[in-house]
């Protein structure tokens, strides 16, 4: 079975947020970048656990700049066969990513799309449902739980308060939460392995995006914490009742 | 010029957040000279329906092809954008659950639509949406560079505006797109609980209960508030809780009214996920635990002590109230 899994690079998640150019556009400066967890925790690791079970190979995608490539490079180290990175550079949007992957993914005659159930960066959730309509696959959405039985694969997906269990034939795209599978650490051997494992550099298409970021802003600061004594602290609900009004 | 909005349905009822749906695009077309208008797809009764007119919806379409009764993003997402031409629609609003997550990107793709995802306040005059980024810790000013505009809107960010008007319902004629999902089965939590991404009020917890034994005090906190229950994530790792509970950077996203957080230190990747909560009540015996500073009210002491008055005193509270 061939696997694709999609990568996005996002701050490291201990990162404190801020802006440039008169809040328009993002900080890079001492930012450490990394594999967006859900990318690498779930959706990679289901890929190759389903790999190691069954055969097959998997290959990672990531649009952007070869500034990308040492991230990507830890992809390879968790065990994925090949990296593709589509060599595109400037602000993109959701739908020009997802419009560049679907072009790899129509011509790549993979099986399986997986990618994490949203960035940590910009928690939109949109690239998976997005490459799905533009190839003209069915996507599930926060899945759970994947299992394969010959071309049929045995899903669990999220849904508010409780979880529906779902059967879709190859290929497909799926985004992956919490439950999938337990994060792996890269060896020694994955490590050195990575180096020269094939990282393909693709010209993109120069897909416009159909939206732009005008302006960034931080939430306004917290006023201080109105302290309760524990001897009192029955007093938080009057607080909340007339205070807060909330309940 | 229509704004529409899609009307979600769970187990034969209208979703929570499709009136707030309907609220977002009922303000949004009276300021702008349109019609708000609502398509909801799958079996209801129109009775149920017509109660969006409360929240400005002027008219309804409604499909009840039972097609529609098990979610297919794709199938969903066609049939949306197929009323959304045929009404004339240059707006799409969607609620940004688990469904509308799928439903948005897919007719943003579809109709080559730009979509802001995860709104947090109306458009401006310029068309600019307001959506939180980088998990809680900033916003973004979005514009849409197309004529037709997708809007998924977080769940308890706007709010569900209640007012008077009456909606007409009207069948629509929409030819499902052959479904290739089959869903075998549908489990849902039972209860009057909101689910976590629902709820207005959570009670969360965290290692500083010492382990799963002591969520009793946690539970009944939550039952005398009518909150949902959630935890930190090293609490659901340690399986301490069920996973759906974790919430974070790398769990639920929330933003309740209320969210009071009991021996949670209040990390980084913690208060990414909670920090849009209206107001936040912390419990934790360190002064110096980093949650006080995200906090509106705090108490410094042992929930084993706190918690129970805190109980005690909601009950208190609620038979005052009748
Ligand atoms: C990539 C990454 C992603 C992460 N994502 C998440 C996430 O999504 N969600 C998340 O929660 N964490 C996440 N974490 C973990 C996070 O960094 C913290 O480790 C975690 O939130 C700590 O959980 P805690 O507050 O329950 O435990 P601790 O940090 O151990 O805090 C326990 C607290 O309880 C207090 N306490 C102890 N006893 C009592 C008592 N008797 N009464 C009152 N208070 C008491 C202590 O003072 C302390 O403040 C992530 C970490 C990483 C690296």
């Amino acid at each position: 079975m061939k696997f694709l899994v999609c990568i996005s690079l996002v701050p490291d998640t201990t990162t404190k947020i801020s802006f440039i150019d008169n809040d328009t556009k993002f900080n890079n400066d001492k930012v450490q970048w990394i594999l967006n967890p859900y990318d690498e925790w779930y959706a990679l690791v289901r890929a190759l656990e389903l790999k190691e079970a069954n055969g097959g190979t998997v290959t990672v995608i990531n649009v952007g700049s070869a500034e990308n490539d040492q991230v990507i490079r830890k992809a390879l180290a968790i065990g994925a066969d090949d990296a593709i990175r589509i060599d595109a550079t400037g602000e993109l949007d959701s739908f020009a990513i997802a419009a560049e992957i679907a072009e790899v993914v129509k011509s790549g005659g993979y099986d399986m799309i997986l990618l994490g159930k949203e960035t940590i960066s910009y928690n939109s959730s949109n690239v998976g449902g997005m490459i799905a309509e533009l190839t003209d696959l069915p996507f599930v959405s926060y899945a759970s739980k994947l299992d394969m039985n010959g071309s049929t694969a045995h899903l669990e997906r999220d849904i508010e308060g409780g979880k529906e269990i779902l059967e879709v034939d190859t290929p497909f795209v799926i985004s992956c939460a919490k439950g999938m599978a337990e994060a792996r650490i890269p060896n020694m051997k994955g490590i050195m392995g990575a180096k020269t494992k094939p990282l393909n550099v693709v010209t993109p298409k120069g897909i416009a995006p159909l939206t732009t970021v005008v302006k960034y802003e931080l939430p306004p600061a917290k006023s201080a914490c109105k302290m309760i004594a524990a001897e009192n602290a029955e007093q938080l609900i009057e607080l909340l009742h007339n205070e807060a009004k909330i309940i | 010029m229509a704004i529409l909005f899609f009307v979600e349905l769970a187990e034969g009822k209208v979703k929570k957040a499709s009136f707030e749906a309907a609220s977002y695009a009922s303000e949004f077309a009276s300021s702008t000279g349109k019609e708000a208008i609502g398509i909801a797809l799958g079996t209801i009764d129109d009775q149920q329906l017509s109660d969006l007119g409360n929240y400005g919806a002027k008219k309804i379409l409604h499909s009840n092809n039972t097609a529609f009764d098990n979610f297919d993003a794709n199938q969903f997402a066609k049939a949306i954008a197929e009323v959304a031409t045929q009404v004339n629609a240059d707006t799409i609003v969607i609620s940004q659950t688990l469904a509308g997550k799928a439903i948005a990107p897919s007719i943003s793709a579809r109709l080559k639509a730009g979509l802001v995802a995860g709104a947090v306040g109306l458009p401006d005059a310029n068309l600019v949406v307001k959506k939180g980024v980088f998990s809680g810790k900033a916003f973004a000013y979005v514009k849409v560079d197309t004529a037709v505009k997708v809007i998924s809107v977080v769940p308890n960010s706007f709010g569900a505006k209640k007012g008077s008007g009456s909606a007409g319902i009207e069948a629509v004629n929409i030819t499902p797109a052959s479904s290739r999902i089959t869903v075998k089965e549908v489990t849902r939590q039972s209860g009057d609980i909101a689910p976590l991404p629902e709820a207005e009020l959570v009670v969360s917890a965290g290692r500083g209960m010492k382990g799963p034994e002591n969520w009793g005090i946690i539970e009944d906190l939550a039952t005398a508030l009518g909150a949902t229950t959630a935890c930190s994530r090293p609490v659901a790792d340690v399986h301490w809780r069920p996973h759906h509970e974790h919430v974070g950077q790398t769990g639920v996203a929330i933003r309740p009214n209320l969210y009071i957080a009991i021996g949670i230190s209040g990390a980084i990747q913690h208060l990414a996920g909670v920090n849009q909560s209206k107001v936040i009540v912390v419990v934790n015996k360190d002064p110096e635990a980093p949650f006080f500073k995200a906090a509106d009210y705090g108490i410094v002491g042992d929930a084993f002590e706190v918690v129970p008055k805190l109980t005690a005193a909601v009950k208190a509270f609620k038979a005052s109230q009748h």
